[in-house]
């Protein structure tokens, strides 16, 4: 099979390759921001005392968990215009990824958020500090160092959902891979390259994941 | 004509079931033999040959480091090239079992290692064999860690099997593709594929859920 390999080819579409995998760059990026702030503002919601408000966060937050991407994904491609709203695939896809990642954001967010014990907030309380005061030194350092690990395992996971919109025809890295495949005919060729592309934003997420594990316990130990 | 294509939908339904028994019959095959085999891997991971554990941790990163839809495309593509010709629902079975294998091998290694080492050594005294400590000190004690996020797993797992409805699969979301085209309402089609998906997903996520309240309540009083 490797003497088949055709590295010619993939060299011809490196210059598409190289475009695709910033358009997967920048798609990631967007859905991670507005992934974000949605996982935010819908923690706040759930964390809410009015009931109402819980709730209606708490059945986004469910219904995004109990069903696949792709389904979301189609929901909007095809519900939207049917409503008679018109926006190009490509702000489809971000608002399906934004709005799948932020229910799991707000989940990573509130697991964080309540794993600081009541009574460090009572003491900086105590201590004189003020609401900003007891956000900046006690709750979020803390509640960041605990959830940077799964914050970017979901950002890794967002990254590869984004092969999801080469579906609805998104010229991303998956369909440079199947361009290849349908204007030459080399699957190998065009896939496995798409996947060593994925593969480099893996491990750098990875790597970055583990650094800021350690670099984060090195200052919790002082 | 809202209403009509509400009654068409209707109409339809025994198509969605249709869709709906391939998704539970690939993802339930994927699972069962996604387990066996990420059990398998899960135990050599943790086990003393280097070799191994390095072979399997660097496969399983690969996996985890690359979209599904490209593995599936891999195996459905690639595989014919050297000599493997398949249809569309083993390749959709093979690429998903192998997912489930690799997410769960991670998921046993973990448990497995939080088996304090005392009682390992406290089996080696007490002259049990190796398969003998496995059996019988290990893996009852690693499931209590297992089995919640194995739970949680194949919420996702049952979610990433819409993915195979783009090799034309015709799962349930497929056939909301495909239904969409006649009735053209996304919202309503979509909807209805959702709520398919919810019906199984959401029952194992509070399973998930009441799973791991479960053992860690054993886990504190011992």
């Amino acid at each position: 099979m490797l003497e088949a390999f055709n590295f010619r080819v993939i060299l011809e579409y490196m210059p598409l390759y190289l475009q695709c995998f910033l358009a997967t760059l920048w798609l990631s990026a967007l859905s991670l921001l507005g992934a974000l702030l949605v996982g935010i503002i819908a923690c706040a919601m759930r964390l809410s005392k009015s009931r109402t408000v819980s709730s209606i966060a708490g059945a986004y937050i469910e219904i995004i968990r109990s069903t696949p991407l792709l389904a979301q994904l189609y929901f909007f491609y095809f519900g939207l215009p049917s409503l008679g709203i018109m926006m190009p695939e490509w702000a489809t896809g971000i608002i399906a990824l934004t709005l799948n990642s932020g229910a799991y954001y707000a989940e990573i967010v509130r697991s964080g958020i309540q794993a600081i014990p009541n009574g460090q907030i009572e003491a900086g309380i105590a201590s004189g500090l003020n609401y900003f005061q007891r956000m900046r030194y006690i709750i979020l350092p803390q509640a960041l160092g605990m959830t940077i690990r799964p914050m970017l395992g979901q950002a890794i996971v967002l990254v590869k959902d984004s092969s999801l919109l080469s579906l609805i025809s998104i010229v991303e890295l998956t369909r440079a891979g199947q361009l290849l495949t349908s204007d030459r005919f080399m699957p190998a060729e065009g896939f496995l390259t798409t996947a060593a592309f994925y593969l480099i934003i893996y491990y750098m997420l990875k790597g970055f994941s583990s650094w800021s594990e350690k670099r984060l316990i090195f200052r919790e130990a002082h | 004509m809202w209403g009509f294509y509400f009654n068409e939908l209707v109409r339809s339904l025994p198509f969605f079931m249709k869709g709906l028994w391939m998704t539970v019959a690939v993802s339930g095959l994927s699972l069962i033999m996604g387990t066996i085999i990420g059990f398998i891997w899960g135990i050599m991971r943790t086990s003393k040959n280097k070799v191994l554990r390095y072979l399997i941790g660097a496969w399983v990163d690969l996996i985890r480091g690359t979209p599904f839809l490209v593995q599936v495309f891999i195996v459905f593509f690639i595989l014919p090239g050297i000599g493997i010709e398949l249809e569309a629902f083993p390749a959709a079975v093979i690429a998903l079992t192998n997912l489930a294998a690799c997410f769960i091998c991670e998921i046993v290694a973990g448990g497995i290692l939080a088996v304090s080492s005392g009682q390992r050594e406290a089996a080696t005294a007490s002259g049990l064999s190796a398969y003998q400590q496995l059996r019988y000190i290990i893996l009852p004690q690693a499931l209590r860690t297992i089995l919640p996020p194995l739970v949680g797993q194949y919420v996702l797992l049952v979610k990433d099997s819409s993915v195979v409805s783009a090799i034309g699969v015709v799962d349930v979301t497929r056939v909301g593709w495909l239904t969409v085209q006649r009735i053209p309402e996304g919202i309503m089609v979509f909807g209805l594929v959702g709520i398919l998906y919810f019906v199984i997903c959401y029952p194992l996520i509070n399973l998930s859920n009441a799973l791991e309240r479960r053992m860690t309540v054993v886990a504190t009083k011992l």
